[in-house]
């Protein structure tokens, strides 16, 4: 039996290949994603990076509920909370996969995604909340404490060829592959 | 020793301000930041990876869409920012070595990725694309980043130091010459995407 049919008896009712793929080849949008780090690092000074936008939300946050515990915390010492280029560049984010959705007919408009609710039925709307929260609680933690995410590691940091980038983003598909086969193989 | 590559010069004086007043960058940055996202945004929705089930469908190696947009963006910027940075063009932003840290950090941050199906980045399109459950995880980032600062100075005493080698580069390790080292990877990861094309079915 090949590899492949294995994958495909194991995977048996959900398969991520019965949904449709992207609407640009991988290696286009991969190489322009690399053009445009190069006009980032050109005209602002900065990689590609989307995990610190978050931390300076919770740091105006929490400036904002407890201060005088919040600016005694190390992390928003260093990294003093503000509006930057970093929170910028992921509101762009929305409206640039808006626009890129909406010129390709691909807006879905709604809380779950049709694979989830495959594996995990049409009513698990709290579920999914809670596991995709739980989620973003632990990928944050993990960024910061790693140095950065998927595209401050595993794209900017990578290609400068940072050896802590590379073991970051190893890690991060180690641990997301098992998590993912533990979820959806059952 | 602790070094925090992207700590701004000026950080000295943004700690000085008062709690109510949150510092704004200059126009000019925070519409370089706008723009350059704009485009990010749009060419990951385009490239499939906003999709929950192109991202699941990497981490059970099926769908090889998110590691073909990665390396292919890997390849272009190396030759690019390193060819740049040898003219005098940019700098480099290199984010420091820390085995333990970098180890369990990322394996962390992977757990959270197969539970949101987002990562911070892709998230952010997802929502724009309209996947309404990518808001739980911004939630979810905003509140884990605050639970990372309440932890940050024990990690930054207790774990950064292990195995700490500063800004460590694939050139420094290597014993060959810089420019090879540069091309050697961008041929390396070529070979990996020829082969990725050739036995995956996506």
């Amino acid at each position: 039996m090949s590899a492949e049919t294995m994958t495909a008896t194991l995977l048996a009712k959900i398969n991520p290949l019965d949904y449709p793929g992207p609407a640009w080849s991988p290696y286009l949008v991969g190489a322009l994603i690399g053009g445009l780090s190069m006009l980032t690092f050109y005209f602002s000074n900065k990689p590609l990076g989307a995990s610190t936008a978050y931390a300076r939300i919770a740091g105006m946050l929490g400036r904002w509920i407890a201060p005088t515990f919040t600016n005694s915390l190390k992390y928003f010492q260093d990294n003093p909370p503000k509006v930057g280029w970093e929170l910028m560049l992921v509101g762009g984010v929305i409206i640039g996969a808006f626009v890129a959705a909406l010129t390709g007919n691909e807006l879905t408009g709604q809380l779950l995604p049709a694979m989830w609710q495959e594996r995990f039925g049409n009513d698990s709307g709290l579920l999914r909340i809670v596991v995709t929260c739980a989620g973003g609680i632990l990928m944050a933690f993990g960024a910061r404490m790693a140095g950065g995410c998927t595209s401050g590691h595993g794209i900017s940091g990578t290609l400068q060829l940072a050896v802590g980038s590379w073991i970051s983003a190893i890690c991060f598909f180690i641990g997301g592959i098992v998590t993912a086969m533990l979820m959806y193989w059952s | 020793m602790a070094i925090h590559i992207d700590k701004p010069i000026h950080a000295d004086a943004d700690n000085k301000q008062s709690a109510a007043k949150v510092p704004v960058e200059s126009n000019k940055t925070l519409v370089l930041g706008l723009f350059f996202g704009i485009l990010f945004g749009f060419l990951l929705q385009k490239g499939g990876v906003a999709k929950f089930h192109v991202l699941i469908g990497q981490l059970l190696l099926v769908d090889f869409t998110v590691v073909k947009v990665m390396l292919s963006a890997v390849v272009v910027g190396m030759l690019g920012i390193h060819l740049m940075h040898r003219l005098g063009m940019v700098e480099l932003h290199i984010k420091p070595t820390r085995l333990a840290s970098n180890t369990i950090g990322g394996l962390i941050f992977g757990c959270g990725f197969a539970l949101s199906a987002y990562c911070p980045g892709t998230g952010a399109a997802a929502l724009g694309q309209g996947n309404f459950d990518a808001i739980a995880m911004i939630v979810g980032m905003i509140a884990g980043s605050y639970l990372f600062a309440m932890a940050s100075g024990w990690i930054a005493r207790k774990i950064n130091p292990v195995g700490d080698k500063g800004k460590l580069t694939l050139h420094e390790v290597l014993p060959i010459n810089n420019t090879m080292v540069t091309i050697g990877c961008a041929i390396l990861l070529s070979g990996v995407l020829v082969a990725l094309e050739t036995f995956t079915s996506r």
